[in-house]
C-alpha cells in the first residue's frame, strides 16, 4: 500500500482542475506525471500530499484516507517538493535541509544527534554535503533543487512527491538530478516536462489531459504518436534504440481540427 | 565560497559556545542597561544611590535617602526602564513572529493594525469622554486595538486567508482607523486634550508605572513562552504555507495561534507605551545577523537584544536635548531609519548577487 488516489476530484471556484483521477503506484517504484501545462499534474501532486482536500473520491497513504491523518503524520511518512521554492530569510544548506526534521520532533526540542546524522546522509545522498554551510541564496538553481530534495529526504519519506524538479535547470543537471532520485529507495511520483527523461527515469507513466487521466501504463505503451499528437498536440516519432525509447518532435499540429484532419493537413 | 570563520556547526553566525553563552551574557547586559537607567536624569543620583535603594526594597538595610529621593529611583526611574526593556523584548519578539508569519521581511507588529485601532480608541476616551471616566486611556486604546485586528482577521480571512491577504488587510484597517482618528480629532472641540493623546501615541514611557510593568510584564512573559515553544513551527514556514503544512504544521491553527498572540503583546505595549516604532523591523533583522534564522536561537535573542535596545534608547532619549526629553517613539525613528536602509541595501546586494 503506497499513496492511492480512488476518483480524486478537486475543483476551485466552480472550474473541475483534477477530475476523478486514479492512479495505481507501486510500492518503490517511480511514477512520472505528463500533461501539457494547465493538466493538472500541480494539483494532483498537491492532492497527494493533503495539501488540498479532495471535492469527492478519496486520496489514501498506507490504506488510511489522507484526509483523516494528522498533518504531523503525513509529513513523516510523505514529502513534497514544489516546483519553486523561495524564502525572504536567509538560510544555510543546513538550517534548510534540517527542516525536514521537523516532523520527527516537537517544535520545543532542540536537534538531536539523529537528527544531525540524518541530515548528513540526507546531503550526502543528493551530494550536497560541501553546501552544508553555505548560504542557500548563493546557490544556483541545480543546487537548490538537490538540498529541496535532500530536505525531502531527511523527513524520511516512504512517498516522495516531485514537481517538476528539473525545471530550469540545464541538461547534465537536469539527468544527475533525475538518476539521483531514481537511486532512492522511496516510492516517487514526480511532474515531469521532458517525455524522454519521463520515459528513461520512470517504471510508470501517467498522462493528464484536462485534469483527466487520458492514459497509463509502462512508457512504451504510453507514448505513442497517437497519443502525442491528441493530448500535446505535436506530431511525432516515436524510436525504439539500444538506450530506450526517444520521442522525436517533427511539428506543432494546426489547432482547431480533429486529429485525424490535423495530421492530414 | 564561505570563509572559514563564518561557518559554524549548529547553523549559527557563531560558534557553539558562543551561541550556548549569548543569552546569558545578553541578559546581563539588560540587568546592567536597566541600572544605568535608574542612574540617569535630572536629580544628582548616582548608581550607588540606586543599588542602596535597590537593596532595601528587597529587604535589606535602609538606603538613608529621603524618601522623595528613594521614590524618584522605586516609582518613576526603576519602572520606566524595566517598561523600556519590557516593550523592546515584545515588540522585537512580535517583529520575528510576524516576518516568519507572513513572509515579508518587512512586516512589523503594528502591520495589522494595531497602533491605529489603539489611537482611535484613546482618541474616543479622552477626546469625547466615551465610557464616562469608568475606562481610562490605556484601556481605550487596547479596545480600539483589539477591534482593529479582529477587523483585519476578518478581512483577510474572507478575502482568502493568504499571507498577503493578511497584510492588504491590515493596510486598509491601518487606513481606515487613522481616518476615524483624524475624523475625531477634527470634529471635536479641544484641541489641546487630541494633541496631549496623539503624543503619547508617538511612544513614551515617560509615564510608567509599576502597574503597567506587571501587565505589559505577564503578557509578554506569556508570548515569549508560546513563540519559544513553537520555535520549530516557526522554521517551517521558510519556504511558506505549503512548505510548512508539507512539514506537519497545521498552518490555519498555529497561524491563527501566533497571529492572536502577537496582536495581544502589541496591543498591551501600544496602550501603555504608545505605537514605540522600528524595534519591531529592525531588530528582528539584527538578531538574525547574528544568530542565524533558526527561531530556537533567534526567539530569545530578539527579545533580549530588543530589551537592552529600547532601554538604551530610552536613556539616550532624556540625555540628548536634557532637561527636557525626547519621545523614545521619536528616538527609536532617528535610530531605526538608518537600519532600515541598510537592510533594503543589503537586499538588494543579495538579490542581484
Amino acid at each position: 500500500m503506497s499513496i492511492e488516489p480512488r476518483d480524486a476530484t478537486w475543483s476551485t471556484r466552480g472550474t473541475v482542475i483534477v477530475d476523478g483521477v486514479t492512479i495505481d503506484v507501486a510500492p518503490g517504484s517511480t511514477v512520472g506525471l505528463l500533461g501539457p501545462n494547465g493538466s493538472g499534474k500541480s494539483s494532483l501532486l498537491r492532492l497527494l500530499a493533503g495539501l488540498r482536500p479532495t471535492s469527492s473520491g478519496v486520496v489514501r497513504l498506507g490504506g488510511d484516507p489522507i484526509a483523516g491523518l494528522s498533518r504531523r503524520q503525513v509529513a513523516r511518512r510523505l514529502a513534497m517538493v514544489e516546483q519553486e521554492s523561495a524564502t525572504d530569510a536567509d538560510p544555510t544548506v543546513r538550517d534548510v535541509i534540517g527542516l525536514g526534521r521537523l516532523p520527527h520532533r516537537a517544535p520545543w526540542s532542540p536537534e538531536t544527534a539523529n537528527d544531525r546524522a540524518m541530515v548528513a546522509s540526507a546531503a550526502a545522498t543528493m551530494r550536497t554535503a560541501h553546501l552544508l554551510d553555505r548560504s542557500y541564496m548563493t546557490l544556483s538553481g541545480g543546487e537548490r533543487q538537490r538540498v529541496q530534495i535532500a530536505r525531502a529526504l531527511a523527513q524520511e519519506p516512504t512517498e516522495l512527491l516531485l514537481d517538476e524538479p528539473t525545471n530550469h535547470l540545464d541538461v547534465r543537471h537536469q539527468l544527475e538530478l533525475l538518476e539521483l532520485v531514481r537511486a532512492t529507495p522511496t516510492t516517487t511520483v514526480m511532474a515531469l516536462h521532458d517525455l524522454n527523461h519521463a520515459a528513461t527515469y520512470c517504471d510508470r507513466l501517467v498522462v493528464l489531459d484536462g485534469g483527466r487521466v487520458h492514459a497509463a501504463g509502462r512508457p512504451a505503451e504510453v507514448l505513442t504518436p497517437a497519443l502525442l499528437a491528441e493530448v500535446y498536440g505535436v506530431e511525432a516519432v516515436v524510436e525504439t534504440s539500444e538506450h530506450g525509447l526517444h520521442v522525436r518532435y517533427v511539428r506543432a499540429l494546426p489547432t482547431g481540427a480533429s486529429v485525424e484532419e490535423r495530421m492530414s493537413r | 565560497m564561505t570563509p572559514p570563520g563564518s561557518t559554524r556547526p549548529g547553523s549559527t553566525r557563531l560558534g557553539t559556545l558562543g551561541t550556548a553563552a549569548l543569552v546569558p551574557l545578553a541578559l546581563v547586559v539588560l540587568a546592567v542597561s536597566i541600572a544605568v537607567g535608574t542612574t540617569i536624569g535630572p536629580s544628582d543620583l548616582g548608581p550607588k544611590d540606586a543599588f542602596a535603594v535597590f537593596l532595601e526594597r528587597i529587604g535589606g538595610p535602609d538606603s538613608g535617602l529621603s524618601g522623595v529621593r528613594e521614590g524618584i529611583i522605586w516609582d518613576l526611574r526603576l519602572p520606566r526602564a524595566v517598561l523600556a526593556a519590557i516593550c523592546g523584548a515584545g515588540l522585537a519578539l512580535c517583529g520575528v513572529v510576524l516576518q516568519s508569519l507572513l513572509r515579508n521581511p518587512l512586516a512589523d507588529p503594528f502591520v495589522l493594525g494595531v497602533s491605529s485601532g489603539a489611537s482611535t480608541g484613546a482618541v474616543l476616551v479622552v477626546v469625547t469622554g466615551l465610557g464616562a471616566g469608568a475606562i481610562g486611556l490605556a484601556t481605550g486604546a487596547f479596545i480600539g486595538s483589539m477591534l482593529a485586528f479582529g477587523l483585519v482577521l476578518l478581512l483577510g480571512f474572507v478575502t482568502g486567508g493568504t499571507t498577503d491577504r493578511m497584510i492588504l488587510a491590515g493596510v486598509a484597517a491601518t487606513q481606515l482607523f487613522s481616518a476615524l482618528t483624524s475624523f475625531i480629532v477634527y470634529t471635536a472641540a479641544d484641541a489641546e486634550q487630541t494633541r496631549g493623546v496623539l503624543f503619547w501615541l508617538l511612544g513614551s514611557l515617560s509615564s510608567a508605572s509599576w502597574s503597567d510593568v506587571v501587565v505589559c510584564g505577564s503578557v509578554v512573559l506569556l508570548g515569549v513562552a508560546v513563540c519559544w515553544a513553537a520555535a520549530g513551527t516557526l522554521d517551517a514556514f521558510t519556504f511558506g504555507q505549503d512548505a510548512a503544512a508539507s512539514l506537519g504544521v497545521s498552518v490555519a491553527k498555529v497561524r491563527f495561534l501566533l497571529l492572536v498572540m502577537t496582536a495581544l503583546m502589541t496591543a498591551v505595549i501600544v496602550s501603555t507605551s504608545g505605537a514605540i516604532g522600528f524595534v519591531g523591523l529592525v531588530l528582528p533583522h539584527a538578531a538574525r545577523a547574528i544568530v542565524g534564522v533558526r527561531h530556537r536561537l533567534l526567539v530569545p535573542t530578539a527579545t533580549v537584544l530588543g530589551a537592552i535596545f529600547l532601554v538604551w534608547v530610552e536613556i539616550g532619549s532624556r540625555v540628548v536635548i536634557a532637561p527636557q526629553e525626547l519621545p523614545v517613539g521619536v528616538a527609536t525613528a532617528l535610530v531605526g531609519v538608518p537600519a532600515f536602509v541598510l537592510i533594503l541595501l543589503r537586499q538588494r546586494r543579495r538579490s542581484h548577487a
